[in-house]
């Protein structure tokens, strides 16, 4: 085991540069210790003006992705044990304009999640006094997959679609929509089928499959995706049939 | 700066790179990923020689002949070889991709992925032997 | 440009989102606003893992989940709340429910409940092992919905703006673009989280420092209970992982450095091979960790670079069972901390988990400041008392939420626009900002030192057990650091997400409502739940069955008055141990 490793970290400060660099550092090595932790070592100790963003340190808050060597990882989940000897190059996720250091700006996202309606429409409500909406078990699994999302964006990192078309909706969205799709409480699969068939919805997903090698909660956003293709060529084809679309 | 919009999508400060045109040799994934999509050049060109062999057919033994002449030369020999590893690798890659999309339940518990995939497998062997049989008796 | 909204919301955790959404439901016509430091889906809800309690099954009571949460608060809860608390909240589990929150189910499609610590019955509703990443976006996803509710992601509080005896709203940075705002509010609500980063051990996320606690202290409106600080007996050292009780039930076991089961001679019952109820590995949270303080009192722990710390070993359950019925266990030691429990033992320590205390609120979620109102962990109306049940935080969340969003919403529709003479304010403290931060020289404190200091002061302090000196000897240090702080220097001196600015202002808040803590503790001359004082061990209802009320001095350190507890129809009683 070495004593330390070295990291490259990207820096950039709009106020003083047009690109990003890389800056070295060398911090202590531990066995137990990811590359977040070597990122606050860094901030803590010997320079504190690296931003970046975190906050749980296990995996479900969705902060901390970042790229590590090439790869979009949380970077709370990636040991520093297995970048040895090192040197671990960290940069911001791919695809995302860049605020500042290793801190990309999401708001692409969130405007794109909120055009996939997540969440549940149905034409009558129950008043909660009613009790709840039945869900046996094997509903629940339908959607359960797709409802593991922490938004962490490693996908829309590792899609080649939305690096070239930043107007592609995205695997997580897609995967999000597609949970409400399958809940068997929500009653609007296809409002949201026709959300996803304009152009910039599922048909841009060209199958690469790499979001759901990277998605750390394994939503497999790329099935989701595919299921919906099958759902919407199929649907497509209704309204040929005499009795019309349903 | 209204509210609700912290700041635009495309503020000048925010720093954006450009993807390369060789994005797809960053990893293993992308480059198998482009070949997988090239493979529809060769199945686009396998159902071209096909036509060409229907239009030879259609005009008798002596066009016929003249084709399957054709066929034995190198570079059709070389085409051909090379169109069938690929369309190998097309119908694998797809087969293999197929549970993905296709999400069968069976009593309440999803089909395993080898399932759905190896019956698609299974029907290709039957169907080719199914065509292999005809042609060979025919 | 000045940002005007009738209710604003700081904090988009579970309390935060929901009183949005009870806001936007009572008056569609409300312009409401929801500013959080992180974007909501980051909020420290995600990491609830056990579940929410609420009375929904035949042969439970709402008496009993009240008598539950009472006896367990040790007889500080007020009990017109927690009557409040039970009754509702069956309704807002069921209307999350609707919201589409994926509850675990009986096989017959009714929400299922299992037991959970000091609750007598079943009745803690869960969503597998992750129940608050599935609250938290089951409430996110569907606030947007309302197109009356927009949002300010990571946009960070300085300030509470108050003229004419009112709140009229905050100062606040939008970290991406360091701009200092002013948004102007007819209410604003409170929802920021409670203060685990006070402490170095604890399961807290990076961003719980008593942000809310400290901006409504600093405008006047008291803490409450701010010495119930409750721990969790086992949590990974290093990262504050909670490594979840369930691993002791099915047979784990607690060794000292000596690999010798020490919970035997803490009066816990004798080792048996499997686990006994209530006895040993089993017995209460508290004694649990306060075991741990006698062994490393006794020198018995181990040490390592993270502390002290004692082992957990299920490496005698085999592979099988730890992977069939504990496999997140396995599953969080292995990804975030390279360590697999299957052949290693895990290394334990008590870590602080939850706040009791926080801003004095009624049962309707407002504080003493007209316009200010408080829900969730960073309030303290309070349910909890001495102690909280675990399951009962969540389900907090949800009612009181609710509770204040409407609270604020109707005050809201009652108010005129709020007056412009608070933007002077606004304008000071930019200045502030900029002079004290951004742009000033010199200076030699560093931020993480601080920060380092203060926790292992409150470690040391403020811990399971407190007595009389060493919490004076707290005090004055504290104040020095307080002091020390006003020589902080920032590296990070760029207007563009600069996160060493922000690190620095959650200091201060820490500052603050650790003083608060330990000024409360010291205060407190009794041993109740979880504040346990070695000088004075017994409970002493005669003249500590009151809240202790924490007020921002002139010095700048508080003063402790004193507020008596609500009761209704549990009159005190002994806290027995009854799960």
């Amino acid at each position: 085991m070495p004593p330390s490793v070295t990291l490259a970290v990207t820096r950039y400060r709009p106020e003083q540069e047009s690109e990003p660099t890389l800056q070295t550092y060398e911090v202590p090595f531990r066995k137990d210790w990811v590359v977040l932790d070597a990122l606050n070592y860094i901030k803590d100790n010997l320079d504190g003006s690296l931003s970046f963003r975190w906050s749980c340190r296990m995996g479900v808050c969705g902060s901390c992705g970042m790229m590590v060597n090439g790869s979009p990882k949380l970077t709370c989940a990636a040991f520093l044990s297995d970048y040895l000897p090192g040197p671990v190059r960290v940069e911001p996720l791919q695809h995302f304009p860049v605020i500042r250091d290793l801190v990309g700006d999401i708001t692409d996202f969130m405007q794109k999640l909120k055009r996939v309606k997540p969440w549940i429409i149905r034409e009558n409500e129950k008043p909660p006094v009613e009790g709840e909406y039945l869900q046996t078990p094997d509903q629940l699994e339908m959607y359960k997959q797709f409802s593991m999302c922490i938004n962490c964006m490693l996908c829309y990192s590792a899609c080649p679609v939305y690096g070239l078309e930043q107007s592609f909706i995205g695997p997580a969205a897609i995967a999000l929509a597609q949970r409400y799709n399958l809940d068997s409480r929500d009653e609007a699969a296809r409002e949201r089928l026709e959300i996803l068939s304009e152009h910039d919805g599922m048909w841009q997903c060209t199958f690469v499959g790499e979001c759901s090698k990277v998605c750390p909660k394994n939503v497999d956003p790329a099935g989701a995706i595919q299921q919906l293709k099958l759902v919407g060529a199929v649907d497509w084809f209704r309204f040929l049939l005499p009795w019309g679309t349903r | 700066m209204s509210p609700g919009t912290q700041y635009t999508p495309y503020h000048p400060k925010w720093y954006r790179r450009r993807m390369s045109v060789w994005w797809w040799l960053q990893n293993r994934s992308y480059v198998y990923f482009v070949l997988r999509e090239l493979t529809s050049v060769f199945v686009g060109l396998c159902a071209l020689l096909l036509l060409w062999h229907l239009r030879a057919l259609v005009q008798g033994p002596e066009a016929h002949a003249h084709f399957l002449a054709q066929m034995r030369r190198p570079f059709f020999v070389a085409l051909n070889g090379v169109g069938l590893l690929f369309i190998l690798f097309h119908t694998i890659t797809w087969f293999n991709l197929t549970p993905k999309a296709m999400v069968v339940r069976v009593g309440g518990k999803r089909v395993p992925d080898w399932t759905i995939a190896g019956l698609h497998y299974i029907a290709w062997v039957l169907l080719s032997v199914a065509v292999a049989v005809v042609l060979l008796r025919g | 440009m000045a940002l005007v909204h009738d209710v604003l919301i700081i904090g988009g955790g579970g309390a935060g989102l929901r009183a949005a959404i009870a806001a936007a439901e009572l008056n569609p016509r409300l312009d409401i606003a929801v500013v959080s430091k992180v974007y909501p889906m980051r909020s420290h809800t995600v990491s609830a893992e056990g579940g929410a309690a609420a009375v929904i099954k035949p042969g439970d009571s709402l008496d009993a989940h009240a008598y539950d949460t009472i006896s367990g608060g040790d007889w500080l809860s007020d009990q017109d709340a927690v009557e409040a608390f039970v009754r509702e909240a069956p309704a807002e589990m069921l209307r999350l429910e609707h919201w589409g929150c994926p509850w675990s189910r009986e096989p017959d499609g009714h929400v299922a409940v299992r037991p959970f610590g000091g609750m007598k019955l079943e009745r803690t509703w869960f969503a597998a092992d992750k129940t608050g990443f599935h609250m938290l976006h089951a409430l996110f996803q569907t606030t947007l919905k309302y197109d009356t509710i927009r949002r300010y992601d990571e946009w960070f509080v300085t300030k509470i703006l108050v003229d004419e005896g009112r709140c009229q709203g905050v100062v606040a940075i939008e970290v991406a673009t360091g701009k200092v705002q002013a948004i102007f509010a007819k209410a604003v609500v409170l929802c920021t989280g409670g203060c685990g980063k006070v402490f170095p051990y604890t399961t807290n996320a990076n961003i719980k420092n008593g942000d809310g606690m400290a901006l409504a202290y600093g405008a006047g409106a008291p803490l409450k209970d701010m010495e119930f600080v409750q721990y969790h007996p086992t949590g990974l050292p290093f990262t504050g992982i909670l490594i979840t009780e369930a691993t002791r039930s099915e047979g784990g076991w607690l060794l000292n450095k000596d690999g010798y089961r020490y919970l035997q001679d803490y009066d816990l019952g004798k080792p048996e091979p499997k686990p006994v109820f209530r006895s040993m590995e089993l017995g209460p949270r508290d004694r649990l960790s306060q075991a741990f303080v006698k062994e490393q009192e006794k020198g018995r722990t181990l040490v390592g670079p993270y502390g002290h710390y004692v082992h957990l070993d299920i490496r005698h359950l085999g592979q099988k069972l730890i992977d069939k019925k504990l496999p997140f266990v396995r599953e969080l030691c292995l990804k975030y901390e390279n360590i697999d429990p299957v052949k290693e033992m895990i290394p334990v320590r008590p870590v602080v988990h939850y706040m009791m205390g926080g801003i004095h609120t009624d049962i309707h979620g407002a504080t003493s400041l007209a316009g200010l109102f408080a829900a969730g962990e960073v309030a303290c109306v309070s349910i909890n008392g001495a102690n909280r049940l675990g399951s009962n935080s969540l389900t907090e969340l949800l009612v009181f939420g609710a509770r204040a969003g409407t609270a604020a919403a109707a005050f809201a529709s009652q108010q005129r626009k709020p007056s412009p003479s608070v933007l002077a304010q606004a304008q000071d403290e930019e200045r502030r900002l900029g002079e004290r931060f951004l742009r000033k020289t010199g200076g030699t404190e560093k931020v993480a030192a601080l920060r380092a200091e203060m926790q292992k002061t409150m470690e040391e302090s403020a811990g399971i057990y407190r007595t009389a000196s060493v919490l004076e000897e707290a005090a004055r240090k504290l104040r020095k650091l307080q002091e020390r702080f006003h020589d902080v220097s920032l590296e990070d001196r760029s207007y563009t997400f600069n996160t060493e600015l922000i690190a620095v202002l959650e200091l201060s808040y820490m500052l603050d409502v650790a003083e608060a803590i330990v000024h409360s503790a010291l205060q407190r001359r009794e041993s109740r739940g979880s504040h346990q004082r070695t000088d004075y061990p017994k409970r002493d209802d005669t003249q500590f069955l009151v809240h202790s009320l924490a007020t921002r001095g002139e010095s700048g350190s508080p003063r402790i008055e004193y507020l008596p507890v609500t009761i209704t129809r549990w009159p005190p009683a002994q806290r027995v141990y009854g799960r």
